[in-house]
């Protein structure tokens, strides 16, 4: 069941009745069978793997508090008994096992994400697929499955660090890993900030059904009416022929579609939750006003950034290897020798995010040019901050304006490597804008032929201008708040003027395919 | 407190369902003055055009391009109407048939058998066509059991894939795109319609010959698909559940080609089922047909003069082997008939005129 269909807001709206209406303490068990209701839109063949996940989790997490009570027990019964030593000794076999346990679960899992996302998904399952024995193969990624898992392996190593409580209701356990609105495209939530407002009860609030809706609303004007109205452009801008400012153009065009498409996705998430009464994370805080790449990357899928800071980029940086390594390199080289662990650090975590976008070269590529800048970035900070100091200029508001600039047609050129298969063929383009300034393309009829007709450029650039507002009125806070101040005529006047765009200029139905979102595929 | 929330609730509500309503209304096609076949399948729920038909025509152009009620009027005092679409499939005719029944008890149900040939909604070509002509007869149906039986036969594989039933219960989501072309026409029949038939009949005045033979291209398989024969045992079944008498019918259409192959399939089902059947592809010298002058497209459809004399050539038959009445006698239906007989006229003369300044302008 896609968000961008009226089945699912029938099932939302029949949910919504249900979960108000019932006793309250059965919440969390209607959310559960509406979450697999949901999936199982999806196709009943999916069903395995997020069963597996859940399974394997629940009882790793559950070996691992079983381990940690009989340590406490065990220390507790024998306290006179045991010397320090042996306690040292007896609570690194616990934790030997812990990890253990962990790591099988994490390989069991991750193997099987692996194995999807190499296999399940163009193009390497054609390569198998051609083998009839290997038909199974086409059955595509099961939905969501990337960001279930992750959220299901982080709250395994935060039970493992002691940081997270043990679930033992293995329903409990089922519902944080599939609770519906995040199955999609995330975001993937803690499970200590998930924990209280998914399992606690929710009594009818007409205020936060109503923002929930409007922040639905939201969404799906990004995701119909700007990101699939652009899409055809960019799939014509794709082609070979579209070099130097036409792929400027594509670039920018892209940067407004998974802007359009992701954001309004997670929109639509964090709305249907908000229904329910349950908050879910912010997954992006207005990003393209970043000024810096830094920035960047804590505004934008804030919550895959931070898994992966948070279980892969700390670990290696603080693991015993990488400090001897930095022991040794700030012996040798000095400042830069003791960045270096943080760099492979930061290398590795930029590998893992490319590779959980998929099992192609330009998703590497992608992720090394970002761990490239980031790094540059910080050696040249120094540099930056002599530059600031010794000119005024550069506390203007007029700099602040020229950094987001920069940063946002950075952003966009790196980002393009997601639409060329062949890197080679986005090397060639991006170099194209070294010598290729063709900027008649902007006049000459060619952005005619990109599939957009003058009204579907007309609602784009008022789309555009829109969600700008909206970004802008919203840094000093929440917009529906904002809103929530107005007269009520106007208020309502607003939303419903924001309905009727949704509904007449969304691109959808007949010729359109809008069901997917560009994440769904990760 | 309480009735207050909900007031907050209901009356946003109310007002957002309302416009969208009034949207819905005035981006839905109108098909007033352009591809009329898509206002035709309504205007048989107007109260003067059911109720009280002895013969109705189910179909596709086969039929409400070739088969004159008026003329069965005033030829045989025969009460008549066609409830015709363009390329109507079987499953279509079938669901109108029922729902025909809902409003009247015919003498005769006229079905032309062309409609075997398409099996499936695919089988007749590009998708987005099938879906815009699946609209042409759908969209017109009140709302009824049949509709919603239709809709789930007729949709396209790429209809299912995309809002499926939800466009057809709320057609504003197939038709939001219109919001660029909504003009003068949308607004003047926002409430209201005008007849573009005459009791079903799709009336045309041109006059194009038929310029040669048509190409009879082999086919792999003559076999009528599976799906085709369930409809038409459905029909027959239908009919003789009311006691209605079932005619099986070929237009005297050249195109598409009617295969030998299939002729012989229709005729051993017409005989095993004891059913009237006319190919009037074999009959047209005793009709009377000059494709020099009865065809307004070469041969495809007939035009209001071989219309009529097929009309004449029917009568006869409806008359004499169906035993349907003479209603001439009755001063209701005559003065409901003169009506229909002076709107026919009319706009025959209107289209004569209209198809003359065209040939001026065309010298």
């Amino acid at each position: 069941m896609s968000f961008i269909s009226l089945s699912f807001l029938l099932f939302l709206g029949i949910l919504i009745i249900l979960y108000y209406a019932l006793p309250h303490k059965w919440q969390w068990v209607i959310l559960l069978i509406a979450s697999y209701v949901f999936y199982l839109f999806a196709g009943v063949k999916y069903l395995a793997f997020i069963l597996f996940t859940t399974i394997t989790t629940f009882l790793a997490i559950r070996f691992i508090d079983g381990r940690n009570k009989l340590q406490k027990e065990q220390l507790e019964k024998r306290k006179e008994m045991m010397s320090k030593e042996a306690k040292k000794a007896y609570k690194k076999q616990i934790k030997a096992q812990n990890r253990l346990v962990m790591i099988i679960c994490i390989v069991l899992n991750f193997g099987i994400l692996f194995f999807c996302k190499a296999c399940l998904v163009e193009p390497l399952h054609t390569a198998f697929s051609s083998n009839a024995t290997f038909s199974f193969l086409t059955i595509g990624l099961p939905m969501g499955m990337s960001f279930y898992m992750f959220q299901s392996i982080g709250y395994l190593i935060d039970v493992y660090r002691g940081k997270a409580e043990a679930l033992t209701n293995p329903f409990k356990m089922a519902l944080f890993t599939a609770f519906f609105p995040q199955l999609v495209q995330g975001p993937i939530s803690q499970f200590n900030e998930l924990k209280d407002t998914l399992f606690s009860e929710h009594a009818f609030d007409r205020r936060q059904l109503a923002f929930g809706m409007q922040r639905m609303l939201w969404g799906f004007f990004k995701k119909l009416v700007i990101a699939d109205r652009i899409a055809v452009a960019i799939g014509t801008l794709k082609g070979a022929e579209y070099t130097g400012i036409s792929f400027f153009v594509l670039t920018v065009f892209y940067a407004v579609q998974i802007y359009g498409d992701f954001t309004g996705g997670i929109d639509i998430a964090i709305g249907a939750a908000e229904t329910l009464g349950i908050k879910l994370p912010e997954n992006f805080i207005r990003p393209f006003f970043s000024k810096n790449i830094a920035e960047y990357w804590r505004r934008w899928h804030i919550t895959l950034n931070e898994w992966m800071k948070r279980y892969i980029f700390y670990p290696i940086t603080v693991s015993q290897p990488m400090l001897k390594l930095s022991l040794k390199t700030r012996s040798k080289l000095g400042k830069v020798g003791m960045r270096i662990p943080v760099y492979i650090g930061s290398l590795l975590t930029w590998l893992a995010t490319g590779v959980w976008h998929g099992f192609n070269l330009h998703f590497i590529v992608w992720g090394l040019l970002n761990c490239f800048v980031i790094v540059v970035s910080e050696e040249l900070a120094p540099l930056y901050k002599k530059f600031h100091d010794k000119f005024a200029f550069s506390n203007k508001r007029g700099y602040d304006v020229w950094q987001i600039i920069r940063m946002f047609l950075l952003m966009n050129l790196i980002r393009a490597t997601d639409l060329f298969n062949d890197v080679g063929e986005y090397f060639t383009k991006l170099g194209s804008l070294a010598y290729q300034f063709n900027f008649n393309v902007l006049w000459d009829g060619t952005m005619m032929n990109l599939g957009l007709s003058v009204s579907d450029y007309i609602i784009l650039g008022c789309g555009v201008v829109l969600m700008f507002l909206v970004s802008l009125f919203g840094r000093s806070g929440s917009v529906r708040e904002k809103m929530e101040k107005w007269n009520i005529v106007l208020r309502y006047a607003v939303i419903i003027a924001l309905l009727l765009v949704v509904v007449l200029f969304g691109s959808y139905g007949i010729g359109f395919d809008a069901s997917k979102f560009i994440y769904n595929q990760f | 407190m309480k009735k207050r929330v909900w007031l907050k609730i209901l009356i946003p509500v109310l007002i957002t369902v309302l416009i969208l309503l009034f949207v819905q209304q005035l981006l839905m096609p109108k098909y007033m003055t352009e591809t009329k076949e898509g206002a035709m399948i309504s205007e048989y729920y107007e109260k003067d055009n059911h109720g009280n038909n002895d013969v109705v025509f189910v179909g596709d152009c086969e039929v409400y391009e070739n088969f004159s009620p008026v003329t069965l009027w005033n030829e045989y005092g025969i009460t008549s109407y066609i409830r015709g679409s363009a390329q109507q499939l079987i499953w279509q005719t079938y669901y109108l048939m029922e729902e025909t029944f809902k409003y009247e008890n015919p003498k005769v149900m006229v079905f032309n058998v062309l409609e075997m040939i398409y099996d499936t909604p695919e089988s007749t070509g590009d998708s987005e066509k099938r879906e815009a002509y699946n609209r042409m007869t759908l969209d017109g149906m009140k709302w009824s059991k049949e509709k919603w039986n239709s809709i789930a036969a007729s949709m396209t594989k790429q209809e299912k894939e995309t809002d499926g039933y939800w466009s057809y219960i709320f057609p504003i989501l197939r038709y939001h795109e219109r919001w660029s072309e909504v003009g003068a026409e949308d607004f003047r029949y926002l409430f209201h319609r005008d007849a573009v038939t005459d009791n079903g009949y799709l009336m045309q005045v041109k006059v194009n010959p038929v310029l040669g033979e048509f190409n009879k291209r082999p086919l792999v398989d003559y076999s009528f698909g599976e799906n085709s024969w369930k409809y038409l045992d459905m029909i027959k079944d239908l009919c003789k559940e009311h006691g209605t008498q079932l005619v099986l019918v070929k237009a005297p259409s050249l195109s598409p080609v009617w295969y030998d192959e299939w002729e012989t399939q229709i005729e051993e089902y017409a005989a095993k089922n004891d059913l009237l059947y006319i190919n009037f592809l074999e009959k047209q010298e005793e009709i009377g047909i000059d494709w020099n002058q009865d065809t307004y497209d070469r041969g495809l459809h007939l035009n209001v003069y071989g219309a009529e004399k097929l009309s004449i050539y029917f009568g006869q038959i409806l008359k004499e082997e169906c035993g349907i009445e003479d209603h001439r006698s009755d001063t209701e239906l005559s003065a409901l008939w003169t009506n229909k007989t002076k709107a026919y006229e009319a706009r025959k003369e209107q289209l004569l005129l209209e198809y003359q300044e065209e040939l001026d302008s065309e010298q």
